[in-house]
C-alpha cells in the first residue's frame, strides 16, 4: 500500500512546497480574472452575474499553469526520475494531479475572498460547501490540463491548446452569458461543455442566479467529468511506448 | 548483470540501433563510447526502462527483461540522467527524500540511506541547499546520490561528466571508482570524453547504431600496431596517394590530417618529412588513443 501512496503523497507535497517557495505565482494566477471581472462586473453594473466565471478562469489558470509543467518536468526534470522509478504510474499522476489540484483550489479559495463585492451573502457552513465545489471543479480542470499536457511535446502546442479549446469552452460555459439567453448551436454547444456545469454549480451553491443545469446534474456532470479524465490520464502514462517518454 | 542480444530499435524508417550485443559482469565499469547520434542514448533509454526497442533483441538487466518486467528492473537500477532530473526549488535532502518516497522507502530506514548516500558523496554540509544554488559538478553529484538510496545493483550513467570542469570530472571518476570497489556496483556509462572511457574496465564503440569494436581500453589500442601518425597538409589527397606509392602504407584522410598507423613512427617522420619536402605543414606522433581506433574502424571521428 505504501509503495503506492508514498510516492503519491510526496509528488503532492512537492507540489505545495514549490509553491510556497514562489508565491509570487499567486499573483499571477488570481490578479488577471479579478481584473477582468472588476471591469466587466463595474461595467455592465453586474459583478454578481460575472463572478463564478472569474473564479473558475483562476481556477482553470491555475490547473494550466501546473500541469504545462509536466512537458518540460518530463524532458528535463523531475518527472525523469519518477518513469524510471518502481513507483507505479497511476500513483505519480494521482499525486501530480491531486498535487496541482490543490493549488488551483488555494488561489480559487483566495478568489473567494472577494465574494462579497458580488453581493454573495452565505453562511459559514455554506462557505463549507462552496469551498467543496471549487475543490472539484480544480480536479477537473486539471485532470484536463494532464490530458493534454502529457502528449505534447512543446509548451507552445499547450499555448495553442489553450487558445483554441480552453478559452472558448470557458466562454460558452455560462461565464459571460447565461445559458437562457443563448442562441441555436451555441446554446447546444453549452449543453455539452463540462464547464457550463462547473459554473452552474458554484453559481447554486452561492446562491448566485443562473444555476441552470440544477445543482444535482452539476455535480454529477463535474464530479464524473473529473473521474473520467484522471482515468484517461492514468491509461495514458501507464502505456509503454517505443518512443521515449523523454 | 546486464546482457544484451541482438537489440535493435527504430525511429520510424531510421535504424537508431542495429543488432547489438554484450555483456556486462558484475562489479564492471562498461562504457559505451561513440560520438552523439551513435544510438548511446537509445541504448540508455532502453535499459533505463524509458522505452521499449521497437526492432527485437532483448536487453537484461539484474536479471530482468526491461521490456517484460520493467518494474522488477527499475527496482535494481539507479540511474543518473545527463539533464537534470533534480527538482531546484527544493533543497538536497528534499530531493532525495522524495526520491527514496518513490522507492516506497521512509522512517529510519531512509534517514539512514540518506546520511549514507549524502556521506559517500560528499555532500553532507550542503543538505539544507536549494539545489538551486549548487555548482555543476555538486548537482551531478547529489544526483548520484538519488540514483543510490535504494542500494541497485547497477548504476546507469548517461554523460554523467559532460559539462564538468576537469577538476569536478576527476572527483566525480574517483565517487564513481569507489562505488564499485566499496559497494560492488555495476556501472554502465555512456561517453564521448575519451579520457573517461579509458577509466572503464571494458568499452563498446558505437556507430551509426552498430558495435564498431569492444574489448578492454588496452586491447582497443593494441589493434593499431606502433604509433600514429598525423601529418596535416594542404593537399591531403595527393600526399596520402604518394606516401601509399613511396611507403607502401595505407593512410586515412580526415578532415585536414592524413593518418598514418606505423610501428617505430619516429623513423617515418625523417623518411617522410625529406621524401616530401615542402608538401606537409605540421607533423605530429602519438601512442594509440582509443579515437585513433574509432577513426581506424569508422573512418569518422568521436567529437
Amino acid at each position: 500500500m505504501s509503495s503506492f501512496f508514498l510516492p503519491a503523497a510526496t509528488l503532492w507535497q512537492r507540489e505545495l512546497v514549490r509553491f510556497w517557495r514562489q508565491k509570487s505565482r499567486v499573483l499571477g494566477v488570481v490578479a488577471s480574472p479579478l481584473v477582468f471581472w472588476l471591469l466587466i462586473g463595474y461595467g455592465s453594473n453586474d459583478l454578481a452575474r460575472f463572478y463564478s466565471g472569474a473564479l473558475v478562469l483562476t481556477v482553470m489558470f491555475s490547473a494550466i499553469f501546473s500541469t504545462i509543467s509536466i512537458i518540460e518536468d518530463r524532458r528535463e526534470g523531475f518527472l525523469l526520475s519518477m518513469l524510471v522509478s518502481p513507483a507505479p504510474r497511476t500513483s505519480m499522476v494521482l499525486g501530480k494531479i491531486l498535487g496541482a489540484a490543490t493549488l488551483a483550489w488555494i488561489q480559487g479559495l483566495i478568489f473567494l475572498a472577494f465574494a462579497p463585492l458580488a453581493g454573495v451573502r452565505i453562511t459559514l457552513p455554506e462557505i463549507a460547501v462552496v469551498a467543496g465545489a471549487v475543490f472539484l471543479i480544480s480536479f477537473t480542470l486539471t485532470g484536463m490540463g494532464f490530458v493534454i499536457a502529457w502528449k505534447m511535446d512543446s509548451t507552445s502546442g499547450f499555448h495553442a491548446i489553450m487558445n483554441l479549446l480552453l478559452v472558448p469552452m470557458w466562454m460558452v460555459s455560462g461565464a459571460l452569458f447565461p445559458m437562457a439567453t443563448a442562441h441555436g448551436w451555441v446554446r447546444a454547444l453549452m449543453w455539452v461543455n463540462p464547464l457550463t456545469y462547473s459554473i452552474s454549480l458554484l453559481n447554486f451553491t452561492l446562491r448566485l442566479p443562473n444555476a441552470t443545469p440544477g445543482a444535482w446534474e452539476s455535480l454529477v456532470v463535474t464530479a464524473g467529468f473529473g473521474l473520467l479524465l484522471l482515468l484517461i490520464s492514468g491509461m495514458m502514462a501507464a502505456q509503454k511506448s517505443t518512443r521515449s517518454a523523454a | 548483470m546486464i546482457e544484451v542480444q541482438d537489440l535493435t530499435h527504430r525511429y520510424g524508417d531510421r535504424i537508431a540501433l542495429s543488432q547489438i550485443n554484450f555483456a556486462v559482469k558484475q562489479g564492471e565499469v562498461f562504457g559505451l563510447l561513440g560520438p552523439n547520434g551513435g544510438g548511446k542514448s537509445t541504448l540508455f533509454r532502453i535499459l533505463s526502462t524509458m522505452m521499449v526497442p521497437s526492432g527485437g533483441g532483448r536487453a537484461l538487466v539484474a536479471g530482468h527483461d526491461v521490456e517484460r518486467e520493467p518494474a522488477a528492473v527499475r527496482r535494481h537500477v539507479g540511474v543518473v540522467f545527463q539533464t537534470q532530473s533534480l527538482d531546484k526549488a527544493l533543497t538536497v535532502e528534499e530531493n532525495l527524500r522524495s526520491q527514496g518516497h518513490l522507492h516506497g522507502l521512509s522512517g529510519a530506514v531512509l534517514r539512514e540511506r540518506m546520511e549514507h548516500a549524502m556521506q559517500q558523496l560528499g555532500l553532507s554540509d550542503r543538505r539544507k541547499d536549494l539545489v538551486d544554488t549548487l555548482s555543476g559538478g555538486l548537482r551531478r553529484r547529489v544526483e548520484i546520490a538519488k540514483a543510490l538510496l535504494h542500494r541497485p545493483q547497477v548504476l546507469l550513467m548517461d554523460e554523467a561528466s559532460t559539462g564538468l570542469d576537469p577538476a569536478a570530472r576527476r572527483d566525480l571518476s574517483r565517487h564513481v571508482e569507489d562505488l564499485r570497489s566499496k559497494e560492488g556496483v555495476t556501472i554502465l556509462l555512456t561517453t564521448h570524453i575519451l579520457e573517461e572511457a579509458d577509466r572503464c574496465d571494458r568499452l563498446v564503440l558505437l556507430h551509426q547504431g552498430r558495435i564498431v569494436a569492444q574489448g578492454t581500453p588496452g586491447e582497443l589500442r593494441s589493434r593499431i600496431g606502433g604509433d600514429v601518425v598525423v601529418l596535416e597538409a594542404d593537399d591531403t589527397a595527393s600526399l596520402a596517394q604518394r606516401i601509399e606509392q613511396r611507403f607502401g602504407l595505407a593512410s586515412k584522410v580526415m578532415d585536414g590530417q592524413v593518418r598514418v598507423e606505423i610501428e617505430n613512427g619516429h623513423r617515418f617522420i625523417t623518411e617522410v618529412v625529406e621524401a616530401f619536402p615542402g608538401a606537409i605543414d605540421s607533423v605530429g606522433l602519438h601512442k594509440p588513443t582509443l579515437e585513433d581506433v574509432f577513426v581506424r574502424e569508422t573512418g569518422a571521428s568521436i567529437e
